[in-house]
């Protein structure tokens, strides 16, 4: 049981880290499926950062470049050239897939240097480590595990205590008003979404550095949607986003879970409850209204001041 | 004396070929209350507009407190103490109150900010909840908050547009005593309104505004209403339009005592009862949102009718769709301000715009679209549209062309009732008198003209009679030949007039 | 200062000018890419023309992409048109793969092949428009927005087939890895001019779309709901029952195009049939701007692209991703491009500066 609690914290970082960077570029208005795409920037970036440096902050640093790097060209094109955003996203998946195949076509299979997998390997916490059940599950993991627990808190205390927070939730919500406010729109707009494809970047990135420690194509094999997905089950807030992430990574890894405890359910049925769910809360909070619940209000359009 | 705030000198400005403000002077001193009234259209929103940043003027000058400034946008204007309550808030709904004073400014303390918005309370007799959030806040409610907002970025200088328009009785008269507190506390505070009333109660002085002039400046106790009502009105023009007499006929609609709610439950129509007879021109006359718009909505079955019936031809058409109302021989023109929005699809062109209304009357499941080449053709021709054929996109035409296809197409597929709002807006003389004269032969034809116009002087020699709404009622049918425009302006400000001539409520 | 404005349309020759314009900067981007990979960008498009059209052959695999390709972007066109979102292509096929393969499988081996096929398609159409419609009918009756509810409803349906193919349809004589029963003879599309019979298909499906939207009462409604809804609403129109039955029609399609998959391609069901093609018609849809025959040129040129990708793998040893990697920089460009066509950038310099009043 704890192995497995262990198992569902490891599948769920790749999402956790890739719906927050979702929440952030959604929260201020724009809605970015090149999500997959960042992803899959990110995991090759980074792992060949790592191949080739042996440094394991290089390889980090390697992929949130690469996904910051998705996310500008996404706001270049939707905040700046007012391109629409569903086919924009959509061809930063289709590009960013393209990019990961055709980067990463030399180095299959290649193993990552030793310096930079031990780097990623569990170090378990004094004292917290030992807490009962739950203690080896998140404070006996690797390195990226803790900086995903810091960077939920950080990002939750961003838009719940900071000014530029405020200030960006408020892009989202109202450009309108924002704008009269004096808040620069576009600043706010090319920042959230930049660092939200960082984010995104780092999270698949942990699937080529950590879960499988080498690279194939297709290491994402749809995180990114699931993702999408999960900033709406999450209701755009972080925190929620964790357990989200950790509920969905339990299903991933279920179906095998069920079968060894003799529940036959195909664990392709067991797939589609995470989608399943989607729909469902989607279809809720639009029909329950609670305000706070719903989308940003400003989530998918352009805004721009113009003169009579 | 006090001294002076602000100062605005031979202001112009244009919009394409409209002239918007035209040699405006304003003067405005600190620790007043200024109104600036004047018709819809008059050139009041526009410059203020550039007085808070939006706009820049062509030319002339603006001087806030002595210094002459040249605003680039709304943060210029704001560092200057000059703050802006629009008509239409700019709050950000899921915030609360605190944080929607506190956008977009830089930090100080968190502590100081609970302070400070308590102490601005208390100073100007604001009550609100700082924690509480936009959505929750009934109208009155988020206008203190944006007073809020203005006063704690420092504005001395307040400009509200049309601040009463949302409130009620209740609200406003707590609006009256902060705006008084603010006097009192040396600000200056510039109120744009048409309403005459609020005007006479709270403003030390008046500015009054007509087709983006200003024609003069009064101190308030010293001026009569019908006075102000001239300024904002003008002297009645002689236009030359005829006014064909003709028989009359049957009476096509009727409403009574109809009643419409708009989607927060707030009656926006109440009471209206007159009927429209074929072979007569109805203008109806009154303030920008007045109820034009869902007289026009009600009638063509796209607003539902909460009370009351309308008839037409003798049966209540109320709870028919709009599809119905059509087939009926019911048509609507409404150009709104941004003309396209309602009524035409601007990536089409002429010919598949004048499809919109046929089409339903066309069986099978092909579009027939040679009897509307033909009647696009004919538009064109009769209307002397200018574009460079029918099959140009009809979003790049000139506003005025577009709103000739517009009126085009609902005359030629020959309706019984016709009703058409804002036909002339922004058209050239030439262009709205070809209107003018289209809805005359439309009458001499029988059909039933509900003309709903801004222009009190096309009214007067276009119409056979003239029905004035104000805030959703009406407040008077009369005759333009037994009338003076003066009369119609006291009925547009909802006044009801004093005697009876003139007053003709049963046709 | 920078001041953007709107400009006044420009003329169609300019437009065009502009997106030719943006398509060769982009393959000049992207042959960078492919230089700082190692590879000669010159040698890898004459390459991509190569095996794409170089042989009968390399024809026919093209023309084997066109064809489903073609079909889901119209369907993705008439959905477009109405400005729904319908990111759900990709479910739609597979739920039209599995309608067909229903019938494939259940109705007897002795029915003609003409008749079976026309239970295949019907039922493909069916389940396809069946997939369009409950996003579709939660978007008319709550409000629930269609991008997420029709991109999650491609993963239920994956899933489901997938399920299928490792579960309740696993064809007990396959051995190793887990197939569905292949069909009989009956259900496999003929050949027709050397091709299997999709084609036929594919171009009724560009004719059908382009009188559809042009020429019928319904194809006229869609273009105005998706234009603007007050004036939809202003004319009368039905706003809820065109959504509906303009997803239907999308949905539709997109089956038709999983059924031509299974029958003609795999000749049975399987759970990666919809191939990614949901999502390329949506680029293909957009860049031909919705307008049908322009559509279906760009899913030629996209299909050779593909094809020409995989070739060049074989040959250059550039993996076939780079196909996706320059679809990706050429919409890139191409989307930018539409910015520079409605608006005009100029400087508005700052006025002088202040003077005191005396």
């Amino acid at each position: 049981m704890e192995s497995f609690l262990a198992a569902v914290i490891v599948a769920a970082m790749p999402l956790l880290y890739a719906t927050v960077g979702e929440i952030m570029a959604e929260r201020v208005g724009n809605l970015n499926l090149g999500v997959e795409g960042m992803m899959l920037m990110g995991a090759v970036i980074g792992f060949r950062a790592g191949l080739a440096t042996g440094s394991p902050l290089i390889a980090v640093l390697g992929a949130l470049a690469a996904g910051g790097a998705g996310g500008a060209i996404f706001a270049l094109l939707t905040v700046s050239l007012r391109t629409n955003q569903v086919v924009t996203g959509l061809t930063l998946t289709i590009f960013g897939t393209g990019f990961a195949g055709l980067v990463g076509r030399s180095v299959v299979g290649v193993p990552l240097p030793l310096s930079v997998q031990e780097a990623f390997g569990n170090t378990a916490i004094p004292l917290l480590s030992d807490v009962p059940v739950v203690g080896r599950m998140f404070f006996d993991q690797d390195i990226l595990v803790y900086l995903s627990f810091i960077m939920v808190i950080a990002v939750s205390f961003y838009y719940r205590k900071t000014r530029a927070g405020l200030n960006a939730r408020a892009v989202g919500e109202n450009a309108a008003a924002a704008d009269a406010s004096g808040i620069n729109i576009t600043l706010y707009k090319y920042a959230n979404i930049i660092i939200g494809g960082a984010l995104c970047g780092l999270g698949g990135a942990y699937m080529s550095l950590v879960t499988i420690s080498a690279w194939q194509e297709n290491i994402v094999a749809g995180r990114g949607w699931i993702a999408v997905a999960l900033v709406i089950f999450a209701s755009w807030k972080p925190g929620k986003a964790f357990f989200s992430a950790l509920l969905f990574g339990a299903l991933s890894i279920m179906g095998f879970r069920l079968q060894a405890m003799g529940i036959s359910i195909s664990q392709y049925l067991v797939d589609m409850i995470p989608y399943v769910a989607t729909i469902v809360i989607v279809i809720i909070s639009t029909h329950k209204n609670r305000k706070e619940d719903l989308p940003p209000g400003d989530l998918g359009n352009a805004y721009f001041r113009e003169e009579r | 004396m006090h001294n002076i705030s602000v100062q605005m000198e031979h202001i112009n400005k244009s919009f394409g070929a409209l002239k918007a403000n035209e040699d405006v002077n304003l003067k405005i001193y600190a620790g007043e209350v200024h109104a600036l009234l004047g018709e819809n259209g008059a050139g009041k929103s526009t410059l203020m507009n550039m007085l808070s940043g939006i706009y820049t003027p062509d030319s002339g000058s603006i001087y806030v407190e002595g210094n002459e400034v040249d605003f680039s946008s709304p943060k210029d204007s704001i560092k200057l103490g000059i703050g802006m309550i629009h008509q239409h808030f700019k709050l950000v709904d899921i915030l609360t109150a605190k944080e929607n004073v506190v956008l977009g400014q830089k930090a100080r303390k968190k502590m100081d900010l609970t302070r400070e918005i308590r102490e601005l309370s208390d100073r100007y007799g604001l009550d609100i909840d700082p924690d509480k959030k936009v959505y929750e806040m009934s109208v009155g409610e988020k206008q203190t908050l944006e007073i809020i907002k203005v006063l704690y970025r420092g504005a001395k200088i307040l400009i509200m547009d049309e601040p009463t328009a949302v409130l009620t009785p209740q609200e406003i008269s707590r609006l009256f005593s902060i705006i008084r507190n603010m006097k009192k506390q040396g600000c200056a505070v510039i109120i744009i309104t048409h309403k005459l009333n609020e005007v006479m109660e709270i403003s030390d002085r008046i500015t009054v505004l007509r087709k983006g002039r200003s024609i003069a400046t009064v101190n308030t106790p010293e001026v009569e209403l019908s006075a102000l009502i001239e300024m904002m009105v003008g002297k009645k023009v002689d236009l030359a339009i005829k006014r064909e007499k003709t028989a009359s006929r049957n009476r096509l609609l009727v409403m009574d005592g109809v009643e419409v709610l708009d989607k927060d439950e707030k009656a926006v129509l109440k009471n209206i009862t007159f009927d429209l007879s074929g072979g007569e021109i109805l203008g109806v006359a009154g303030v920008a949102k007045s109820g034009q718009k869902e007289l026009c909505e009600c009638i063509a079955g796209l607003m539902r009718a909460s009370r009351g019936r309308i008839f037409f031809q003798d049966e209540n058409i109320v709870g028919r769709t709009p599809r119905d109302i059509i087939r009926l021989g019911i048509r609507m023109g409404f150009i709104p301000e941004d003309r396209l929005g309602m009524g035409l699809v601007g990536s089409m062109d002429i010919v598949h715009n004048i499809v919109l209304k046929d089409y339903q009357n066309q069986p099978g499941i092909f579009l027939k679209k040679e009897p509307c080449i033909r009647k696009a053709e004919k538009i064109v021709e009769s209307l002397d549209i200018m574009t460079p054929d029918i099959y140009t996109p009809v979003k790049k035409l000139s506003g005025g062309n577009i709103q000739k296809v517009l009126l085009g197409r609902e005359i030629d597929s020959d309706p019984k009732v016709l009703i058409t709002a804002y036909p002339v807006r922004g058209l050239d003389i030439g262009a709205s008198y070809r209107i003018y004269e289209l809805l005359n032969e439309q009458k001499k034809k029988g059909v039933g003209i509900l003309f709903i116009g801004e222009d009190l002087d096309v009214l007067m020699s276009l119409c056979d009679r003239i029905m004035v709404l104000c805030q959703g009622e009406i407040t008077g049918i009369v005759d333009p030949d037994n009338v003076t425009k003066e009369e119609i302006g006291f009925l547009m400000a909802g006044e009801t007039l004093g005697e009876e001539s003139g007053n003709d409520k049963n046709n | 200062m920078i001041k953007i404005t709107k400009k006044t349309a420009l003329p169609r020759r300019q437009e065009i000018l502009i997106q030719i314009a943006a398509i060769i900067l982009s393959l000049v981007c992207a042959g960078v890419v492919i230089l700082c990979m190692g590879y000669d960008p010159l040698e890898a498009y004459y390459r991509i023309l190569e095996g794409s059209v170089g042989t009968p052959m390399r024809i026919e695999e093209t023309v084997t992409k066109v064809i489903p390709l073609t079909i889901v972007s119209m369907g993705i066109l008439v959905a477009f048109k109405m400005k729904f979102w319908n990111i759900g292509g990709e479910g739609q096929i597979m739920m039209g793969a599995f309608g067909s393969a229903l019938a494939a499988l259940n109705l007897p081996d002795s029915l003609p092949a003409p008749l079976m096929l026309l239970c295949m398609m019907v039922s493909a159409v069916f389940f396809g428009a069946l997939w369009a419609f409950i996003p579709a009918f939660f978007k008319v009756r709550f409000g629930t927005n269609e991008t997420i509810f029709t991109l999650m409803m491609n993963y239920i349906a994956i899933k489901f087939v997938t399920y299928l193919q490792f579960g309740p349809w696993k064809d007990p004589n396959s051995g190793g890895f887990p197939k569905i029963e292949p069909f009989g003879a009956n259900a496999v599309l003929p050949d027709f001019f050397g091709m299997h019979s999709g084609w036929i298909l594919a171009v009724l499906s560009v004719v059908f779309v382009y009188v559809y939207m042009n020429y019928t009462k319904k194809g006229y409604e869609i273009s105005v709901v998706g234009e603007s809804l007050e004036t939809a609403r202003y004319a009368g129109m039905d706003i809820k029952a065109i959504i509906i039955s303009a997803m239907i029609v999308s949905g539709g399609l997109c089956g038709l195009a999983g059924m031509i998959q299974t029958s003609a391609i795999e000749k049975t069901l399987t759970y990666t049939i919809s191939g990614g093609y949901g999502f390329t018609a949506i680029i293909t849809a957009w860049l031909g701007r919705l307008s049908a025959p322009v559509v279906a040129l760009v899913c030629i040129l996209f299909a050779m692209l593909l094809q020409g990708g995989s070739y060049i793998q074989v040959s250059m040893s550039l993996p076939a991703s780079v196909a996706d990697m320059i679809q990706g920089v050429i919409l890139f460009f191409v989307l930018g491009s539409e910015f520079f066509m409605q608006y005009r950038i100029s400087l508005r310099k700052k006025s002088s500066s202040k003077k005191e009043v005396a």
